[in-house]
């Protein structure tokens, strides 16, 4: 018998969950009849049905646990292992951008890069995009070993990328179009995601008309409507003004969790990261790999501009902070001797 | 206020020429009078040049230029995109298109008319020569410095090779190729004229070439006007072309009047 206890209880689960859509069904079927079998026991010896099935969801954990145990179990959406980048600098000289480095992304997981400037982050993100080929080491996404461009992966650049010469809604519409939707579909499906990033009105106007937060949004959404499995972000709102830019992060958790889809968010901002991430990687001074992960228990969903004040968030800032200095230091060091 | 001055201007140096011509400060003979011109302006419209009447000279100039100039752009884009997207067919053409960049147009006229004969199409090749180089250099720059990010944006977002082109390499070459027809139109018509010079049986080339073998200093400047106004004309297509063309770029860009 199920009643509104285990419909609740399923409701929140299904919220942490962040899958498919039919992956999320299975496990929730799955969990429903694992809770039920449960309480049944119970009701069989005269519990009350809504008793009986309060203390069968207890023993199957909060949804959150629950959630990151199932995320666990799968393989990684990505996994570097050993990998090594060597750019050769114009010069001639071998330059090595990322030495030894080991990253696992867990499907679903919304994962913070922050590290000194020219650490590697960026260049992180070009492979696992496919945009750079790996020097040494082994790489998978997706189950790719060779990582293809164009193929359910989506990247929002540091600077912007959109296409100057089309409209709001021509550049929205651009990937399902790529993908070989018809027009018609895919400028359906681009007003509502254009509606979603809010920008709805503005599907006329092309991108120099658009202040630089109107942009990030259009890009955004270019992004988003391929629905990509993997997400990955480079610095993408640096250039926005404080306010701005809290905002975006606010509406990027909330499109987010709405979709299925891991993010990989590259900053040098440690506060954006702690409340952005689940996850946050802490990149070593060129050539980058990584120093330390550290996981970010703060609750879902959250509220950007006042979880700062949180005393949780103070706490794994410190944490972070003591090592993420180290790496500024030597990279400022460095710099200060090249001038 | 600018349009006044513009006009006084004009006013001007019409009226000094004619005064200093009047008074033989300067030879008529050799500088002709803007009265003697609008003359001989007015007599080969109403009566028609010694090669016929003067429109139809005008129309075969016309002709001949825009066909030149459709034909060389074309051609120009067309090479100029591929060899800009594909570095080893640029690394194989790029000795051969320099060395026939360094050759001077014009002296491929002679060769032309004795192969295409008098008639039009050996105007047009010349035309098409003319225009070629220069519509070719931009597009290829243009398809080179395209932005390096908008073309990952594309192939991110699934775009295959050839719709990398049309949709990234093509639009951010235009802004090249488009400011490059202006001075590509000039060409076609100078290649056009001077066609008609080396040899023909119309055009406004040969009603110039004819006053000058009858040292009719104003025939050569009334044909000069013409030509002018012509290409004034071409001028304002081709800058209302450009509007409509890159229409997404910021209005401070387009404001190039003149």
């Amino acid at each position: 018998m199920t009643t509104h206890v285990l419909r609740d209880y399923l409701a929140n689960l299904e919220r942490e969950l962040r899958f498919s859509r039919d992956e999320k069904r299975r496990i929730l079927l799955e969990a429903e009849d694992h809770i039920l079998e449960d309480a049944a026991r119970d009701e069989a010896s005269g519990m009350a049905p809504v008793d009986a099935e309060r203390r069968a969801t207890s023993r199957f954990g909060d949804p959150h646990t629950v959630a990151r145990r199932f995320a666990e179990e799968r393989p990684p959406v990505i996994r570097l292992r050993g990998v090594t980048k060597n750019f050769r600098t114009p010069t001639g000289d071998a330059y090595t951008a990322l030495t030894d480095l080991n990253v696992d992304i867990r499907a679903g997981e919304f994962c913070a890069f922050v590290g000194p400037t020219g650490c590697g982050k960026s260049t992180t993100l070009a492979l696992i995009s496919g945009l750079e080929p790996i020097s040494e080491g082994e790489i998978e996404v997706l189950g790719n070993l060779m990582p293809q461009v164009g193929a359910r992966v989506g990247y929002v650049f540091q600077t912007d990328a959109v296409f100057p010469w089309k409209s709001v809604l021509d550049n929205v519409a651009a990937g399902p179009r790529y993908h070989g939707a018809t027009t018609a579909e895919a400028k359906e499906k681009a007003r509502d995601w254009i509606s979603r990033v809010g920008l709805s009105g503005f599907e006329s106007y092309y991108p120099h008309q658009l202040s630089g937060g109107m942009r990030k949004r259009v890009a955004l959404a270019q992004s988003l409507i391929t629905e990509p499995e993997i997400l990955l972000m480079d610095e993408p709102f640096s250039a926005l003004d404080v306010q701005t830019r809290a905002l975006m992060e606010d509406e990027l958790l909330s499109i987010w969790s709405a979709t299925s889809a891991s993010v990989v968010f590259v900053t040098h901002d440690l506060e954006e990261a702690i409340a952005l991430a689940d996850r946050v990687f802490v990149f070593t001074a060129g050539p980058g790999t990584i120093k330390g992960t550290y996981d970010v228990d703060l609750p879902r969903p959250r509220n950007v501009s006042e979880i700062r004040f949180d005393p949780a968030f103070a706490r794994i800032y410190q944490e972070i902070w003591a090592d993420l200095r180290d790496e500024v230091l030597v990279s400022y060091e460095r710099a200060k001797r090249k001038n | 206020m600018v349009v006044a001055l513009r006009v006084g201007l004009g006013v001007f140096l019409l009226a000094s020429w004619e005064i200093l011509s009047r008074a033989e400060i300067i030879d008529p003979f050799f500088f002709g009078q803007p009265t003697g011109i609008a003359k001989r302006i007015y007599t080969w419209v109403t009566e028609g040049t010694a090669q016929g009447p003067l429109w139809e000279q005008v129309l075969v100039t016309m002709e001949e230029t825009v066909l030149g100039f459709i034909i060389g752009v074309v051609t120009g884009v067309i090479f100029g995109i591929l060899l800009g997207r594909n570095r080893l067919l640029s690394e194989i053409f790029a000795p051969y298109i320099k060395a026939l960049n360094a050759i001077p147009r014009v002296v491929l006229g002679p060769i032309f008319i004795v192969s295409l004969g008098l008639g039009m199409p050996s105007k047009v090749a010349l035309a098409v020569v003319m225009v070629f180089f220069v519509v070719f250099f931009n597009a290829f720059q243009g398809a080179r410095e395209a932005d390096r990010n908008l073309i990952a944006n594309a192939r991110i977002l699934g775009a295959k090779p050839h719709q990398v082109t049309t949709e990234v390499i093509i639009p951010s070459a235009m802004s090249w190729i488009v400011a490059s027809l202006h001075t590509s139109f000039g060409f076609a018509l100078v290649g056009a004229v001077v066609g008609e010079f080396l040899g023909s049986t119309k055009g406004i080339g040969l009603v110039i070439a004819t006053a000058q073998n009858t040292f009719n200093m104003n025939g050569v400047y009334a044909a000069i006007f013409i030509l002018a106004a012509v290409a004034l004309v071409a001028e304002a297509l081709v800058t209302a072309l450009e509007n409509r063309l890159i229409k997404w770029r910021p209005n401070t860009l387009i404001e190039v009047t003149i």
